[in-house]
């Protein structure tokens, strides 16, 4: 699996670290209470599919980056800076 | 139809031709007592110990391929109790006991060998976890023994002791340990179940989990609508899938593993030996393959295969432990989907939904557990109640941060088992 960081062009897997599932962009309120807080830490959509989840690029530029890509098939989709990501969303 | 010696030596002279299947293809029925999900290793022990112990016979396996076709036909087959936790200690000590009388209690050879498994230490540091690690296997009632590098070098001889990086101090023994054959385990259970009078449905894939009134009333499946007032999820790395199909978010996230097998070889590796520093593990089939692992590949997949630079890391780590086997040529890999929690431990527990239960979280352990797990997940179906060896697997355990089953001391996150 090759990784296309949007600073570095495409890298092997093993210079990124896997965080997870991208909803680390998404993180609640402090005070959001321990029904929400359980989900965001515990739960998963996990899906077969379409995913977007989070990579930091440790042996290259340091950016976190969202990947979107196929757990089935382990094609990778698009790639973006999480920072990017998180504004697209707001 | 009994396994015997006798029976072996008259199929023999007779050209074999009396055997016959060794479970039922049945239609489903419109309504069952209970529905387990998943004709894996767990869902069939499950079955079969909610008939042999709770008498409840009139249950199906749903099952969406064939039995047996997912992690139970995909591991590396190792069966141990070295456990450190409360909670964990005495449900893989049950498990193992159960393994002892397996294939008498199955009449069915599942081939298990206690040769002994060694986890071998590289520092002071680890020998000392090591010790105490030990210590809760024998307060438990199992059995460990602390090997000095000289005491390792009697069973191992052929690991590189002297390895720059990772020099042997010792192993701690685990002598009742082993292996057994994976697929036997699957097959045992499922004929035991079906002679019990249990429904085994292949090919019949649950698309939906009806609830009414927030209790569990039946499944759609790709063979019909089938009713239940207890159902049981039982399917490992598809428990997203399952569970989402009751409003279900779990703390599961699918993640790949891969195993090795080589050629076949003459006997050279007897034992079960761990390298947790490399996180390489080996033992050597019957058939004289080595089969070998490693770590997970640490993203979330469905694939059931991997990528290359585990395999890489796993080939290496075997390499730096021990040399020998570099000759050998590695016949084929393959991955399976593990339901990976956040501390490494597995849930059997009910869920918000009236009669229906949850079996998942097996992370990369799953297979030694299967006896432990079907008898548990089968007393809390069928009394209401946890099993005392399973007190401890409940799903609110993440939220309340109470009674956490984290062996590896690395948190209870998502990612870091």
């Amino acid at each position: 699996m090759r990784i296309t960081c949007p600073h570095c062009g495409e890298r092997d897997r093993r210079e990124f670290y896997y965080v997870g599932d991208a909803l680390a962009i998404d993180r609640p309120e402090p005070d959001a209470g321990s029904d929400v807080w359980n989900d965001y830490i515990h739960n998963r959509d996990n899906p077969a599919g379409v995913t977007r989840d989070l990579w930091y690029h440790e042996s290259g530029c340091s950016a976190w980056t969202v990947v979107t890509r196929n757990t089935v098939t382990h094609e990778i989709l698009d790639t973006m800076l999480a920072a990017d990501a998180k504004e697209g969303q707001s | 139809m009994r396994f015997s010696a006798l029976r072996v030596l008259k199929e023999g002279l007779t050209g074999n031709k009396g055997w016959t299947a060794h479970w039922r293809d049945p239609e489903p029925k419109d309504e069952y007592d209970a529905i387990i999900i998943g004709g894996g290793g767990h869902g069939l022990s499950t079955a079969y110990y909610l008939a042999k112990n709770h008498g409840m016979t009139n249950i199906a396996v749903l099952e969406k391929g064939y039995l047996g076709g997912g992690n139970v036909g995909r591991n590396t087959t190792i069966v141990r109790a070295n456990y450190f936790l409360d909670g964990n200690t005495e449900f893989y000590s049950h498990s193992l006991k159960l393994w002892e009388n397996l294939e008498i209690d199955l009449n069915y050879n599942v081939m298990h060998s206690q040769r002994g498994l060694i986890n071998l230490f590289h520092s002071d540091g680890q020998r000392d976890a090591f010790a105490r690690r030990g210590n809760a296997m024998i307060n438990q009632g199992d059995d460990a023994v602390l090997l000095d590098r000289e005491g390792v070098r009697k069973h191992l001889p052929y690991l590189d002791f002297d390895n720059a990086r990772f020099p042997i101090y010792g192993g701690l023994l685990h002598p009742r340990g082993g292996t057994a054959r994976h697929d036997a385990v699957a097959w045992g259970y499922a004929r035991g179940a079906d002679q019990r009078g249990v429904d085994l449905l292949q090919n019949c894939e649950v698309t939906g989990i009806d609830i009414e009134n927030g209790k569990v009333t039946g499944v759609q499946t790709t063979r019909g609508a089938i009713k239940a007032k207890k159902v049981a999820m039982v399917v490992a790395g598809r428990t997203s899938q399952v569970a989402a199909m009751a409003g279900m978010r779990v703390p599961v996230e699918s993640t790949v593993l891969q195993a090795f097998v080589t050629e076949g070889l003459k006997p050279v590796i007897n034992h079960v030996v761990s390298f947790g520093m490399g996180h390489f593990y080996i033992s050597q089939s019957d058939k004289g393959g080595l089969v070998f692992g490693g770590d997970v590949d640490f993203y979330a997949s469905y694939a059931q295969r991997g990528n290359l630079p585990m395999k890489e890391h796993v080939m290496e780590a075997g390499m730096t432990l021990m040399p020998m086997i570099g000759k050998a040529k590695v016949l084929r890999s393959w991955g399976g989907i593990m339901d990976m929690s956040p501390d490494g431990s597995p849930t059997i527990d009910k869920t918000h939904v009236d009669g229906l239960f949850l079996n998942c979280g097996w992370n990369y352990g799953g297979f030694k557990a299967v006896p432990a797990s079907g008898w548990a997940t089968a007393h809390l179906m069928a009394t209401g109640n946890h099993h005392d060896t399973a007190t401890k697997f409940l799903l609110s355990r993440f939220e309340t941060g109470y009674s956490l089953l984290d062996e590896e001391g690395t948190g209870s996150q998502h990612n870091l088992h």
